[in-house]
């Protein structure tokens, strides 16, 4: 059986604290498996955001443990969270949030300079991930001078510039025309295929359904068994 | 890679850039010209007695500063030539008063009389005129400041003024010898500055002494001390010291120019804080995605107190810029600025200081950054 690159098990979270408190998470036990596409989607309100925030170490469960790799994050301080998502994680953002001021190229090396990379070094490697992304003709733009889906792929080169073994991805295609938020899935898919990462990504977007090798369901906090849509295509992708 | 974010940070809204660099660059210039004037009050104040080439100042009691001299009589002269350590004492008369120009004006002076023969307190810095024992030395000849030379009246070497009814003519011309109380400085002979003052032969206002080679000034000092009474014997230090507080602590002027100083440093730091506030708080987002990215917060400061270093730097540029313009062109008037390099790069430290203060609001900012809320 295949060993997951990080497993959760009882994910419990609460807003607030005494009787005000709400319980957004509520015993969630979740696998995530190299080299798959997997859509954590639900209504508003469900948990699924809270749920991606745990998962990326950006938020620490109320009850509960993750690893990553074998290795228990339970106990480690927030320097060390920190480190942790330096080397483990890639996020892509709904508004990308790249630097306005900044070259694609520069904001990709921002993630290269948080590694400590040199600054020629990093230049390079920037261009490199900047061409895998198909944007290999606008390394100098700024991102005034791009369109959405252009922006996006920065984004992903930036989240890739560590080479993370998850990326964690928030609406990506929220802001993309059908033709944009395609590439932008099938340019997902094939970095989860071709280099084993895992990509978790966080939609309410059924366009984006046959990318998945993996669709889990939150309603209340709670993953629950939900059959497709019958509208959508699932497993078009497979983990391999 | 910091360094680029702080830069361009700055840069990339011109509109708030300019207003940075104005106000790093106003409370540069400000903080520039107050203590350049400060340093200038300090050296005019002492000026006569810094350039007299005596070791101590013998002086009546109480005298509060060199311009205030009340009078000596000349035999403490005589006295302090037999204290062992004095290799020379000799008189030096100090009197307020007035100059009529050819126009009419009347104009207040300080007369110094010194002995033409004097190796002590005569007027410096020549440079027009016959040497200042030789311009001493003549029956009616004085010599002024060409700093004032507008202000008593007088065009050029030769031209004769009064001073108390007495006339005098102006035969050599000093250059740089300024005067904190706007009473410009008239170098002549003791004698006649005596007899413009009406005053007894044995009158003057201060006895200047030169220690003797192997000794002490201030051992020396304690020995005249000991030696008279109803004098004070002062190291020129002390009597320059004594005179600047007595003008910039006692009359406030020096409290007032320190003050001003403060305040632009405070205005700058209010500047620069709002500046980079408001810069700080455009970016928090992506600041959030360096924290989400896992860049440690140090790594956010950097950029912050690079940005507000960078402004300092420029803004700090064009200040001393425009402060080098003013000393170059109030060099001449009697009240200028002095800025020597130590207090120019005194200026630029405190200026980076001011622009790093300036950034502990944003950087408390940044301490907040939730990279939680870029999800959002």
């Amino acid at each position: 059986m295949m060993q997951p690159i990080l497993s959760a098990r009882g994910l419990v979270h609460n807003f607030g604290e005494g009787p005000s408190a709400v319980q957004v998470l509520k015993n969630i036990d979740i696998d995530i498996l190299p080299g798959e596409v997997l859509l954590l989607v639900g209504p508003s309100g469900s948990g699924k955001t809270t749920l991606v925030h745990i998962l990326g170490h950006l938020l620490r469960p109320t009850a509960g443990k993750i690893t990553i790799c074998g290795k228990s994050t339970e106990t480690l301080d927030e320097d060390r969270l920190a480190e942790l998502r330096l080397q483990h994680f890639g996020f892509i953002f709904q508004a990308h949030n790249l630097f306005p001021m900044l070259t694609a190229t520069e904001n990709v090396m921002v993630a290269l300079d948080l590694m400590g990379v040199e600054k020629d070094v990093a230049r390079v490697r920037a261009h490199e991930l900047l061409g895998s992304v198909g944007l290999g003709h606008r390394i100098d733009a700024f991102p005034s001078e791009l369109s959405i889906g252009q922006k996006q792929r920065v984004a992903i080169a930036r989240a890739l510039a560590a080479d993370p073994e998850i990326l964690i991805a928030d609406e990506p295609t929220a802001a993309l025309d059908s033709e944009n938020g395609l590439k932008a899935m099938e340019l997902l898919q094939a970095l989860a295929r071709n280099s084993r990462r895992a990509v978790v990504i966080v939609t309410h977007d059924f366009r984006i359904f046959q990318f998945a090798n993996r669709v889990l369901h939150l309603e209340d906090g709670r993953i629950v068994d939900k059959p497709p849509e019958s509208s959508h295509s699932f497993g078009a992708g497979s983990a391999s | 890679m910091t360094l680029l974010i702080a830069w361009r940070n700055l840069v990339h809204d011109r509109i708030r850039f300019a207003i940075t660099l104005t106000g790093i660059a106003f409370s540069t210039i400000l903080m520039g010209i107050q203590l350049g004037m400060l340093l200038n009050f300090v050296h005019t104040i002492s000026t006569v007695v810094d350039h007299a080439g005596a070791d101590l100042w013998i002086t009546a009691e109480g005298v509060p500063s060199v311009d205030l001299a009340t009078p000596l009589q000349e035999r403490r002269r005589f006295q302090a030539m037999s204290v062992e350590g004095v290799a020379a004492a000799e008189p030096y008369m100090l009197h307020f008063g007035f100059l009529k120009r050819p126009d009419g004006v009347r104009q207040i002076v300080i007369v110094i009389g010194i002995d033409p023969d004097a190796t002590m307190g005569l007027p410096f810095a020549m440079v027009e005129g016959p040497s200042a024992k030789e311009a001493l030395a003549e029956p009616d000849g004085a010599v002024i400041d060409r700093l004032y030379a507008d202000k008593l009246g007088i065009r050029t070497l030769g031209e004769t003024v009064e001073i108390n009814s007495h006339r005098i003519r102006v035969v050599g011309f000093t250059d740089g010898i300024r005067t904190f109380t706007q009473a410009p400085y008239v170098f002549m002979s003791l004698a006649k500055a005596r007899s413009f003052f009406y005053a007894p032969d044995n009158d003057i206002a201060y006895v200047l002494v030169r220690v003797a080679e192997g000794h002490k000034p201030e051992a020396v000092a304690e020995a005249l001390a000991a030696r008279m009474s109803e004098v004070e014997v002062l190291t020129a230090g002390q009597l320059a010291w004594r005179s600047q507080y007595y003008w910039l602590v006692t009359t406030g002027a020096g409290i007032t120019l320190v003050s001003s100083t403060l305040l632009a440093l405070l205005v700058g730091v209010v500047i620069v804080a709002q500046t980079l506030y408001a810069s700080t708080m455009d970016r928090l987002p992506e600041y959030a995605v360096i924290r989400a990215m896992g860049g440690p917060r140090s790594y956010l400061y950097r950029i912050i107190v690079q940005q507000a270093v960078l402004g300092g730097v420029f803004g700090a540029a064009i200040g001393l810029a425009v402060i080098a313009v003013v000393v170059v062109f109030t060099r001449h008037l009697s009240s200028a600025p002095e800025v020597p390099l130590w207090l120019a790069f005194g200026i630029v430290v405190a200026t980076m200081l001011m622009c790093v203060a300036a950034s502990i609001g944003s950087i408390g900012k940044v301490m907040t950054v939730d990279p939680v809320k870029v999800f959002r």
